[in-house]
């Protein structure tokens, strides 16, 4: 390891919500050119650093002080942050989605010749940016029309535009598929080469422990301990430790399968995009899911899972085109979601803030949204009852809420997921589809989570699961499936999953496509 | 918890919108005192009061309306042409077909009904927005109105003027005072009572905290004082006057849309609607059926104002119903509810509406011309909303608050959110 003077330090810093002490004499030290990881779960305060580190939390509305480069810096806003060279990109990505790849690039920044905007400049000066970020697309793309990863390394390249010195991405990965979240990880390694610093807050441990330099450790809004990841020897069971204070000897909870017979099937289910008449999301997939079990469904993002739960939910994505559901033998018809809730399925969306919840509703109402019609008589809802069993559920899901008349907007993600998750267990689902019921939730919530659903197979129930990470699918299920471009090309039981395998199958095309 | 504390949260309610309802109905009570004082007393007459009732007690009902319409993410411009189209409907067809009153009044809500379906089809099942459909609702029907009038004023018989200008009668003995109004005023506060004891009764049941009784029977005394002040007041107007029908209607429509609203699975649906639509689609909820339903009722509403309003001038004309629907969205947004949908209380709208309608008469009391209406109305709207913007962004800021700061012993309860909620970008307002 180089032996540099730091590049930042934080010293002491606390930062004090009303009410709640957010950061309490956190110290940070980051090295010129290193890749530089902070960890911590959900509310360890990690955000709230990089908020006061680039000026969201402006000087004075926090205590201690920031070194950058030698020199004590008080920044009072974004702005001044960035004149610095620290440069920010939020886990919630700000683009302009009707604007183009350029466009987005100089947001606020444009390259200027008396006054107007010079987009020829601009235009050259974004091609450069997109090659140095390994973008290849046309710069007057607009932004809605690529991906989520290709929108992450836009981002990126318009920090590079403010000539960026460090970098700072929350949750980059969260929502990339694997073959994206591989190149970003390259690209940070390429800006180390470079002499870029960076600093990472990501969930994925995996990724830290491939990536990071250094990675310091916050829990409940205190340093934790600073790792050297070479000197230390620092794996993922280390950092896991660091982060929730005892060592997790599973990341799965203990488990026995009680596995019945099959009891929900669907036939040849093919479905059209809802914009696109020749794009089929869905291309006569076939699978069925036994009581009790655990079925996961792997694929990349893209790949159709999400797609293909949400037609089956209802017909709440694309448009019907052929395929048959059949539950304990019997055809059934799931025209609307209404339909769906009727037959006993539930489906747990992958976007609990955007699609999954009410985030203006309390606690208890949000619980019992998809059935109210069990707590309440010709209509009018019972109070009483509805409290019961929101408390119920507090209870029993351990969710962390001084009181369900509570907003779900305060509430962390793991407890937000399990809102959701009592939400469709107050249905009495047969079937549970939970797509990326883990995503964006920190170790311990995850840990209870699996809980749950092992806790749902043990009642007979069937669970459906999506996810994007391999080893939950693989520590989690009981069969999976895995789907490439609408299609389902193979199926792995427990035995024989491991991530090659998956991998190969998810990637590759059936030997004979449905068509 | 502190005394004070306990106090502002068991009077105005435990919702998200309490602190809001607690400054509407400060503002309320201030705008009341300020004119009892200007006007030396005349704001709070009898006659006064009973005035303010039948003249501006269109403003509520539209409000109630539009609270839902609003609630679920929507906005009907149309109201104040659909009041007046369809009362120069009722007004034509009587005058020249000798229809009867009763079967007028139905009519006239089948008109309202079937024009709320025009709307309402074109905002649910095809999917304009509700703001391009009723501006040119607002254009269509008001052109239908003079149309149909040809531009002029078409009385209406004794009968229909009931419901606009009719009272409750006199019967019984002779109190001094209007007994049908006594004895409403009466089964109000039994009716207050029992609510109090019923939700005190409900909370047991839940094992959640019951407020102190003190805070029960101040927060009692307090609004059955002003029952009882109300009552008297509309009961001892002149001879023959008394509470107004239409106030009547106007009780009854807020006590069923209330209950409707908070208490039943249909009035969530719209919530639901109006907070995050592809959720409650998700969640089995129909969105088409709940917009066809507050567009339809909406326009029921403004029929009946309508009516009503035709029913107290004794004629339908062209004019009637004039930017109606802005003072309905202002009453609507006065008493708290979002922009964006999801969030609101026919109560806090019924507030805003009497801010709006005791303004309007204050402000005439003082021989303030209708320009300078205009400003102070404008105004009143902008600072309340600005207030609400400022109290949201400031995370708990509340007057009340500010005001109590130095009487405040204890902390305030620690926000429920974990320490890092704070962190996560979305939720930063909330704690910060």
């Amino acid at each position: 390891m180089r032996q540099v003077a730091p590049l930042l330090e934080m010293r002491s810093i606390s930062k004090t919500f009303p009410g709640v002490k957010a950061l309490t004499d956190v110290n940070l030290v980051v090295r010129e050119g290193e890749i530089h990881a902070i960890c911590g779960e959900n509310g360890a305060g990690k955000s709230t650093l990089m908020k006061v580190l680039s000026g969201v939390h402006p000087h004075g509305s926090y205590s201690g002080e920031i070194v950058y480069r030698g020199e004590q810096v008080r920044f009072g806003d974004i702005r001044a942050s960035e004149q610095a060279g620290i440069v920010i990109i939020h886990q919630e990505l700000a683009l302009v989605p009707g604007m183009s790849i350029t466009e987005n690039i100089f947001l606020g920044n444009e390259p200027r010749r008396r006054g107007a905007i010079d987009w020829q400049a601009a235009q050259r000066r974004a091609l450069e940016l997109m090659e140095r970020v390994g973008l290849r697309e046309d710069p007057d793309t607009l932004i809605k029309d690529i991906g989520v990863g290709k929108q992450q390394l836009v981002e990126i390249a318009k920090a590079f535009a403010k000539d960026v010195q460090l970098l700072i991405l929350d949750e980059p990965t969260a929502a990339l598929n694997e073959d994206d979240s591989r190149h970003l990880l390259d690209l940070l390694r390429g800006f180390r080469d470079r002499g870029i610093t960076s600093i990472i807050i990501s969930h994925k441990l995996n990724e830290i422990e491939a990536i990071a330099d250094t990675i310091t450790i916050l829990r409940d809004g205190r340093t934790i301990e600073s790792l050297d990841v070479k000197a230390d020897g620092v794996n993922e069971d280390r950092i896991v430790r660091g982060m929730v204070g005892r060592e997790l000897s599973s990341r799965f909870p203990e488990h026995t399968p009680a596995i019945g017979e099959v009891f929900f099937e669907v036939r040849d289910w093919t479905v059209r995009h809802p914009s696109s008449d020749e794009r089929l999301v869905c291309k006569g997939a076939d699978f069925h899911v036994r009581r009790g079990e655990i079925v996961g469904f792997a694929g990349l993002m893209g790949a159709g899972r999400t797609e293909l739960a949400m037609s089956l939910f209802g017909r709440s994505y694309g448009t019907w085109l052929s395929g048959r559901v059949f539950k304990d033998g019997k055809e059934i018809q799931l025209k609307s979601v209404a339909d769906a809730i009727r037959h006993g399925l539930a489906y747990v969306s992958e976007d609990r803030k955007s699609i999954g919840l009410n985030l203006l509703d309390d606690i208890k109402t949000s619980m019992v949204a998809a059935k109210p019609s069990k707590i309440s008589r010709r209509g009018v809802i019972d109070p009483v009852r509805e409290h019961r069993v929101a408390e119920d559920y507090r209870k029993s899901l351990r969710i962390k809420t001084p009181s369900v008349d509570e907003q779900v907007a305060k509430l962390s993600g793991g407890n937000q997921q399990k809102v959701v998750l009592a939400k469709w267990m107050f249905t009495d689902p047969d079937l549970l589809i939970l797509d990326e019921p883990t995503r964006g939730i920190d170790v311990g919530a995850k840990y209870e989570i699996y809980g749950i659903i092992q806790r749902l197979v043990g009642q007979g129930k069937g669970v459906v699961v999506i996810s994007s990470e391999l080893p939950e699918l693989i520590g989690l299920c009981d069969r999976i499936y895995t789907v490439f471009e609408g299609s389902i090309t193979g199926e792995v039981t427990r035995r024989d999953a491991d991530p090659e395998l998956l991998m190969k199958k998810m990637t590759a095309k059936k030997k004979s496509p449905a068509s | 918890m502190s005394r004070v504390q306990d106090l502002q949260k068991n009077l105005f309610g435990g919702t998200t919108s309490n602190v809001r309802q607690f400054g509407m109905i400060f503002t309320l009570v201030a705008i009341v005192l300020l004119f009892q004082a200007w006007t030396g007393g005349l704001t709070l007459t009898s006659g006064n009061l009973i005035a303010v009732v039948s003249q501006y007690s269109y403003i509520l009902i539209l409000a109630i309306g539009m609270l839902m319409v609003i609630v679920a993410g929507h906005i009907d411009l149309s109201v104040g042409s659909v009041a007046a189209f369809t009362g120069i409907v009722v007004a034509k067809v009587m005058q020249e077909h000798s229809l009867p009153w009763p079967l007028g009044i139905a009519l006239g809500l089948l008109v309202g009904a079937l024009i709320g379906a025009w709307q309402g089809f074109w905002v649910a099942y095809v999917g304009v927005p509700a703001f391009i459909v009723t501006l040119a609702g607002m254009m269509l029907f008001r052109g239908g109105n003079q149309y149909i009038g040809n531009a002029d004023t078409v009385p209406v018989p004794e009968g229909f003027r009931t419901i606009g200008a009719g009272y409750l009668p006199e019967v019984g003995p002779d109190t001094g005072y209007n007994n049908l109004t006594l004895l409403l005023g009466l089964a109000a506060c039994a009716g207050m009572v029992w609510r109090e004891w019923r939700a005190r009764q409900t909370r047991r049941e839940m094992n959640a905290d019951v407020a102190p009784i003190w805070v029960t029977v101040i927060r009692l005394a307090v609004m059955l004082a002003v029952i009882v002040f109300a009552t008297l007041r509309f009961a001892g107007g002149r001879v023959g006057t008394s509470l107004p029908i239409s106030g009547i209607i106007l009780i009854a429509l807020v006590l069923a849309y209330s209950f409707y609203t908070r208490n039943t699975v249909g009035g969530r649906r719209i919530y639901a609607v109006g907070g995050n639509a592809r959720a409650a689609e998700l969640s089995g909820v129909k969105l088409k059926r709940v917009n066809f339903f507050v567009m339809m009722n909406m326009s029921v509403l403004a029929a009946l104002a309508g009516m009503i309003f035709v029913a107290r001038s004794a004629a339908s004309g062209p004019q009637d119903g004039l930017s109606w629907e802005l003072d309905a969205i202002a009453a609507v947004f006065i008493g708290g509810a979002a922009v964006s949908g999801g969030l609101g209380t026919i109560s806090g709208s019924i507030v805003g509406g009497l801010v709006m309608a005791l303004l309007n008469n204050g402000l005439q009391l003082e021989g303030v011309g209708s320009d300078m209406v205009q400003v102070i109305k404008g105004l009143v709207l902008l600072l309340a909303v600005a207030f609400d913007v400022y109290s949201k962004s400031q995370g708990r800021f509340s007057i009340t608050g500010t005001l109590m700061r130095p009487f405040r012993r204890e902390q305030p309860d620690a926000p429920t959110a974990p320490p890092g909620a704070a962190s996560e970008p979305g939720k930063a307002p909330i704690a910060g």
